[in-house]
């Protein structure tokens, strides 16, 4: 199977907390895209290393990481390497993405979900906006509790 | 025999099929032939049972129903350290059936 | 001790709502058994043999005596009238319904508990020394820096779907009650040549089917970097912790796999990364904490000592006292482990009547104990006699800590659906067999434990004797082994050999206290001269 089937469409993408257009470019593998010198959307697995793709930061568009089993918690850490090394572009969770990881994969850094079954959108936009305060600081920008207690 | 059993959703209390339905006594088990995986499916499916499973079992000289390991023959009593909190409190000699 | 502001309650009562929806859409088939188990497991909602159990934290194991109060009316509201507190100082209930879970949680959030993170493949809650800021011995009270951990690691986003479970322990003596090193992290609060206080890393310990003893990580972690560089540790494992195999996914084999050298060198590496990610919360949050901890108002010019004109009261004393850095106090233990009881099971009415005697004699706080005890820190010697009277009243007046009677055990194949033997009755029946041969005072010091199975919930391990349960053929067999300490003086105790039947194991407890009784030399106790004479008088006894 060639590469560019292995992604996830437009179309897949459920939930987006971003004001671009969204990539249109199908995701390869780590090894491919470190491969090409052309990709510019690449998938992670939860055994690849996301630090492999820092040198190259700068031609990614979209970075998906799949989640085989929701129970794999790799892919959290992915998230976050890449957002604390500035990337700034998508970071869209796809595979077994259900309603109650959606928050923390937030936290993470994901700004975009393509989950593999469709979810209620009710429940979770009830599950995006449950918790008001947090008590880490990540780089998604919210004050956790000790900074609101010191100001 | 194969019996089947499991736990109450919402309760989570041990039952055991009794060819109708959820039973809390293990003496209403029937053998369920090869029909245990259909029979688990529908139920857990229909939400009456939680993490169902199948086991060996076997009548006793009374006609009695016995699992197999004596998991489940705690399972079908209640905890041995606490007579007062089985199925069969007024019963001590209950407990040497577990054992 | 600690109290919540408005954010913590905010948090737990956010999260009440959040399993009332999770648990509406099990009810309602929105999510599968599959799906729904790992929600429930992280708010401490376990399916056991009989019913769902429910395991409710108890951080550092500080509890007040409303929250104590609390926890008995949940016994009587909820569950059958009684708890069984465990050895990771938490309370756990037997007979929980899935339907009023949701509100029982409600009920422990009005008094600042809850059951988060309590199960599952994440941070569970901290342990630590019973004896926190009443301990003579201690550097610091360990608590505020638990405390910190607690918060950093309740729904740490990075940190929820870990490849297996993973425990913090944080002291602050060189006299080990919490068994630190037998955690996947082990904290020791400690002071550099400068004088500095910062804490020590030891990583990649644990009980289960593959017992490790932590070692040393780092020698100093400054204060101001402990969130960061426990991140750092957390996230090599959520990274590199194994998942392919549940036996082998602990941080304890990723440590041993890679060597202690290796993976402290990751984690430096991602400890550098993190410094500059300011994810460190800053100093004056400590400070914000710690005086929650401060020592309660000690009085002085008290009376050093008790009248020990009874004998079953000097024997108490004697056992379950120990010494408090303030004149005229002691730590009171209060055993769970009544002669034929089940270990640590407490009913309601008796966790009301601890409570009680907490706000009445002990400065409002309690604590459990890994031991499975529970423990009033600061109490006046001169009212001990009171005190006693009182404990005596409510059947817990128990004078055997620590000793052979003082039994650790899990819960077994009479609560326990991973089991492969019951633990309970083997403690009642040792409990009684010393209680009738009279040995038990004169073995001194002798920790015994019991676990149902490989999973090691009973710290068998770590017993100068331990008892393991196993199945053999469809019946109940116990291993016994010797030689193990939770203590200072870590190390995993050895199996003697084949294994017994329940009337067996019984037997082969005494023959094997029967030898150090005959070889002992001047103040050893049973582990000592197991460890001065070696596994083979034991054996030679055991298998003659
Ligand atoms: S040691 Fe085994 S039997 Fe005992 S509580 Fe743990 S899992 Fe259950």
């Amino acid at each position: 199977m060639p590469d560019n089937t292995l992604g996830t469409s437009p179309d897949d993408v459920q939930f987006r907390f971003r004001d671009d257009e969204v990539v249109d470019h199908a995701a390869v593998t780590v090894d491919s895209f470190l491969d090409q010198s052309n990709a510019a959307a690449v998938r992670i697995e939860p055994g690849d290393n996301a630090r492999d793709l820092l040198p190259h930061l700068d031609r990614i568009k979209l970075v998906e990481v799949n989640f085989p089993s929701f129970m794999d918690g790799r892919g959290y850490s992915s998230a976050r390497v890449l957002r604390e090394a500035g990337y700034e572009g998508e970071i869209r969770a796809v595979g077994e993405v259900l309603i109650d990881q959606l928050a923390i994969m937030r936290r993470c850094g994901f700004d975009a979900f393509a989950p593999d079954n469709e979810l209620d959108a009710a429940d979770a936009e009830h599950a995006f906006s449950l918790w008001d305060n947090v008590y880490q600081k990540t780089t998604d920008g919210r004050a956790p509790i000790w900074q609101k207690r010191h100001g | 025999m194969k019996i089947l059993t499991g736990n109450d959703l919402m309760t989570g209390l041990v039952t055991w099929w009794d060819g109708q339905g959820w039973s809390p006594y293990v003496d209403n088990a029937v053998d369920v032939g090869d029909e245990a995986e259909a029979i688990l499916a529908r139920e857990e499916a229909a939400r009456r049972v939680n993490s169902g499973y199948a086991i060996e079992a076997s009548l006793d000289e009374n006609g009695k129903v016995r699992p197999a390991h004596i998991k489940d023959r705690v399972r079908a009593l209640g905890p041995t350290v606490r007579p007062d909190l089985t199925l069969k409190p007024a019963e001590p000699e209950a407990l040497n059936w577990v054992i | 001790m600690y109290r919540y502001d408005q954010y913590d309650q905010q948090m737990v009562d956010t999260r009440v709502a959040e399993f009332r929806d999770q648990t509406r859409r099990r009810l309602e088939g929105k999510i599968t058994e599959d799906q729904f188990k790992p929600l429930r497991l992280q708010n401490g909602l376990y399916l056991q043999l009989h019913a769902y159990m429910l395991r409710v934290a108890v951080p550092y194991g500080t509890l007040n005596s409303t929250q104590m109060h609390a926890l008995a009316d949940i016994a009587d509201k909820y569950d059958r009238g009684y708890g069984h507190f465990t050895t990771r100082q938490n309370i756990q209930y037997n007979w929980i319904k899935l339907e009023e879970a949701p509100d029982l949680l409600a009920d422990l959030a009005k008094v600042e508990m809850h059951a988060i993170q309590t199960s599952g493949n994440c941070i569970r809650n901290i342990s630590s020394d019973q004896y926190a800021g009443a301990a003579a011995d201690e550097l610091v009270d360990p608590r505020p820096y638990a405390e910190l951990l607690r918060q950093w690691s309740s729904f740490h986003p990075e940190f929820l779907h870990l490849p297996r479970k993973f425990k913090f322990c944080v002291i602050a003596s060189d006299n080990d009650r919490a068994a630190m090193r037998l955690h996947d992290i082990g904290i020791q609060v400690v002071q550099n040549d400068a004088g500095e206080i910062g804490c020590a890393f030891y990583v990649g310990g644990g009980m289960g089917r593959t017992p490790m003893i932590a070692p040393l990580i780092r020698e100093f972690v400054p204060l101001d970097q402990l969130i960061t560089y426990s991140e750092a540790c957390l996230r090599v494992y959520n990274r590199y912790g194994r998942r392919d195999n549940k036996y082998k996914a602990r941080i304890k084999i990723l440590v041993h796999e890679l060597g202690k050298d290796e993976y402290a060198r990751q984690v430096e590496e991602e400890f550098a990364h993190l410094l500059e990610q300011g994810i460190e919360p800053p100093l004056a949050e400590l400070e914000r904490i710690k005086p929650f901890f401060a020592d309660p108002a000690f009085k002085t010019g008290l009376p050093d000592k008790a009248d020990r004109s009874d004998d079953q009261f000097a024997r108490w004393v004697d056992s379950n006292c120990m010494p408090h850095k303030a004149p005229g106090y002691v730590a009171v233990t209060i055993s769970l482990k009544p002669v034929g009881g089940i270990p640590g099971d407490a009913s309601s009415a008796q966790m009301h009547a601890m409570a009680d005697l907490a706000k009445d004699y002990s400065f409002d706080e309690c604590r459990v104990t890994h031991a499975q005890n529970i423990v009033l820190p600061h109490v006046e010697i001169g009212r001990l006699n009171e005190l006693y009277a009182k404990l005596a009243e409510a059947d817990l007046a128990t004078a055997n800590i620590d000793q052979i009677g003082d039994i650790i055990a899990c819960p077994g194949l009479d609560y326990c659906s991973l089991a492969n033997a019951r633990s309970i009755p083997v403690a009642q029946k040792i409990s009684q067999r010393f209680e009738a041969n009279g040995k038990g005072e004169l073995l001194g010091t002798l920790k015994l434990k019991i676990s149902g199975c490989i999973n090691a919930c009973g710290h068998h391990h770590a017993g100068h004797i331990g008892i393991l349960g196993v199945d053999k053929k469809g019946t109940e067999n116990y291993q016994l082994l010797l030689g193990g300490s939770e203590a200072e003086d870590t190390s995993l105790a050895k199996i003697t050999g084949p294994g017994f039947d329940e009337a067996g194991i019984v037997d082969a407890v005494e023959k094997a206290a029967d030898v150090y009784l005959a070889q002992r030399e001047d103040g050893e106790r049973f582990l000592d001269t197991y460890r001065r004479i070696g596994m083979d008088p034991f054996k030679e006894a055991l298998y003659a």
